[in-house]
């Protein structure tokens, strides 16, 4: 040992110890040096409160029709113009972005669980739960599972509770193989045979020792997955198998606007740029949080 | 190989099977059966007469049962809003999506593989980050607003390209003009699978670019050019066939979507008018059509790959 390697005595004391950091503190750091994945997760933040304050914010009743006031400008009564049947643009944007946001958010929380559990049992047990569970989730990758959506919502009607059914049923594959490659990692580590010898139950093992390590990739999974059913509500409901008229989603404005583009060109731009710049930001913020939460993945 | 194959075949049937009985069931199982049933200026004994002639009263399993032995005869049924075979119905659309989709694959290739190649090669530069940049944004467009913009831009401002429809009405048959008409629904359709094959491409060839082999071959005086796409290319596009599996899929069920948009007489536009006016026949035909191209599919890449990569063992 030479001499440079021995700090001077006194200085050495206080910076012993460096402040101890948790996993989050660390992740949050390298999170907040992204300035895209800041900006995403203010954009989100500022359209989820703008969804939750619709009807106190909203300058007008959305579904107020007024036939003479059809396709106006934007004005200082309203900001954004009116549509065809003179609504106001800017409230029913407000109370579609409820419809966006919930189907969004709870459609993911559904495949999540489904994915968690199918994910795990096929990992934990092997053997033949697994094979079955996996040729399962093959199956449904296989299938073109939007024709499938596609019919549920068109005959059994499209209310909101039903579309975020079919989403939520239709989106548990990419998460399932995610929490199955991850358990399959760690169920062969120390500390899961250890638990395993003193006689801990499976389903104990797999909640409190095994998913929780899994939880970073299940946080990036969960949302990319709700980028995924804002698009595909979006869809069903341009298609007009979604969200019935006269509720607002910014699907059904937008099939709206099509037939009008000659007389209001401006009509389909909100919505769409709604739509894209949302599920934009939960890319970012998919991609910024795997940067963060598993620095081994970057790139 | 051989057993691979089989099992892969006997799979798939099994799938379009679970496939056709799960579409039977859910539209079967409708509340108020189909929607033309529901015309108000039909009297009771309409209806009731209409039923019994469709077999609609039958147990459903015993309906199924007779569906599964006509389909197995190539017989689909008739389609009850268009009286007319489904197969003729099926016939006359699918050809339409097939020339959109393929085109669109086309674009995606020839325009995916280079961006990722030169991305790769050029990494961290501005086009590379340009390069990224539009994947993200491809990925996260909603396909129907692209569209509508691109109808926006060059139907109703520019007035250069038509906003819809497979050929100008009224007009006799010419290349020209159903060229014209499959630009804008082509790139649209595009979109998502060029900016996923781009990735690919990229991540495929920075990874092989680094391999021992590329080294030799610099070592022993090649060209660039050459290591780079004779040692590089081939290589690197292996796991590129595993995204070409899922664009076809891809391609048919955004189908659906890109033929709304852009009134684009093909098999997806097919399955929402059907699933919405619920003539059963046709949305099982529809549907079963997708499958069956999407299952044939997945299962030539995954063939074609075990003969691209020697070091997947296939079976």
């Amino acid at each position: 040992m030479t001499e440079s390697a021995l700090p001077a005595q006194g200085s050495l004391a206080p910076s012993r110890t460096p402040p101890r950091r948790s996993f989050a503190a660390f992740a949050w750091r390298r999170f907040r040096s992204n300035h895209i994945a800041m900006l995403s997760a203010a954009i989100l933040i500022a359209l989820a409160l703008s969804a939750l304050l619709a009807p106190v914010i909203a300058p007008h009743d959305p579904n107020k029709v007024s036939i003479f006031r059809s396709h106006e400008r934007p004005s200082a009564d309203h900001w954004l113009g009116t549509d065809e049947n003179g609504r106001d643009e800017l409230s029913r944007l407000l109370f579609g972005a409820r419809i966006s946001m919930s189907v969004g958010i709870v459609a993911m929380a559904i495949g999540l669980t489904i994915g968690v559990v199918i994910g795990s049992l096929a990992g934990y047990f092997g053997g033949f739960v697994d094979a079955f569970l996996m040729r399962l989730t093959d199956a449904m990758l296989a299938i073109p599972y939007f024709f499938l959506i596609l019919i549920v919502v068109a005959v059994y009607g499209s209310s909101v509770g039903n579309l975020i059914l079919v989403i939520g049923l239709s989106s548990w594959m990419a998460i399932a193989r995610i929490v199955r490659s991850e358990v399959i990692r760690l169920k062969g580590q120390e500390f899961v045979i250890a638990a395993e010898s003193i006689g801990v139950s499976s389903g104990r093992i797999l909640a409190r020792h095994i998913v929780p390590h899994a939880v970073p990739s299940i946080i990036v999974a969960a949302t990319l997955g709700i980028a995924n059913a804002i698009l595909l509500e979006s869809a069903l409901s341009y298609l007009g198998v979604g969200v019935r008229p006269p509720d607002a989603s910014w699907g059904n404005m937008l099939s709206n606007s099509q037939a009008y583009l000659w007389n209001n060109p401006l009509l389909p731009i909100y919505p769409g740029v709604l739509i894209f710049v949302s599920v934009l930001a939960f890319n970012f913020l998919g991609d910024a949080l795997r940067d963060s939460l598993d620095p081994h993945l970057k790139n | 190989m051989g057993a691979y194959a089989l099992r892969r075949v006997i799979q798939a049937i099994v799938l379009l099977f679970v496939v056709s009985i799960v579409t039977f069931f859910l539209i079967h199982q409708a509340p108020g059966g189909p929607a033309m049933l529901a015309n108000p200026d039909l009297t009771q004994e309409q209806v009731a007469e209409m039923s019994a002639e469709l077999q609609l009263d039958d147990p459903i399993v015993v309906q199924y049962g007779r569906w599964l032995g006509h389909a197995l005869r190539g017989d689909l049924g008739n389609s009850y809003n268009a009286i007319e075979p489904v197969t003729a119905v099926i016939a006359d659309r699918l050809p339409n999506t097939v020339i959109l989709a393929m085109a669109s694959i086309a674009v995606s290739v020839l325009l995916g593989i280079p961006l990722g190649v030169v991305s790769a090669l050029k990494r961290n530069s501005v086009l590379d980050r340009a390069v990224a940049g539009f994947c993200f944004m491809g990925t996260s467009v909603p396909v129907f607003w692209l569209g509508i913009m691109l109808i926006v831009l060059f139907s109703v401002r520019l007035d250069v390209l038509p906003s819809g429809g497979m050929s100008t009405i009224g007009e006799d048959f010419s290349i020209k003009d159903r060229l014209v008409h499959l630009i804008l629904p082509t790139l649209v359709l595009a979109i998502g699978n060029l900016a996923e094959l781009t990735r690919y491409t990229r991540s495929g060839m920075i990874t092989i670019l680094q391999e021992d082999y590329i080294r030799t071959a610099r070592a022993k005086g090649l060209r660039e050019v050459r290591v780079v796409l004779a040692h590089g290319l081939r290589n690197g596009l292996i796991p590129v066939v595993t995204v070409l599996g899922i664009m076809i899929p891809r391609a048919m069920g955004g189908a659906a979507i890109t033929e709304t948009v852009f009134s684009w007489p093909g098999i997806g536009r097919l399955a929402v008018e059907s699933a919405t006016s619920r003539d059963y026949p046709v949305v099982l035909g529809a549907t079963l059509t997708v499958a069956f191209v999407t299952i044939v599919f997945t299962f030539l890449t995954d063939l074609l790959y075990g003969v691209l990569d020697p070091r997947v063992q296939v079976g």
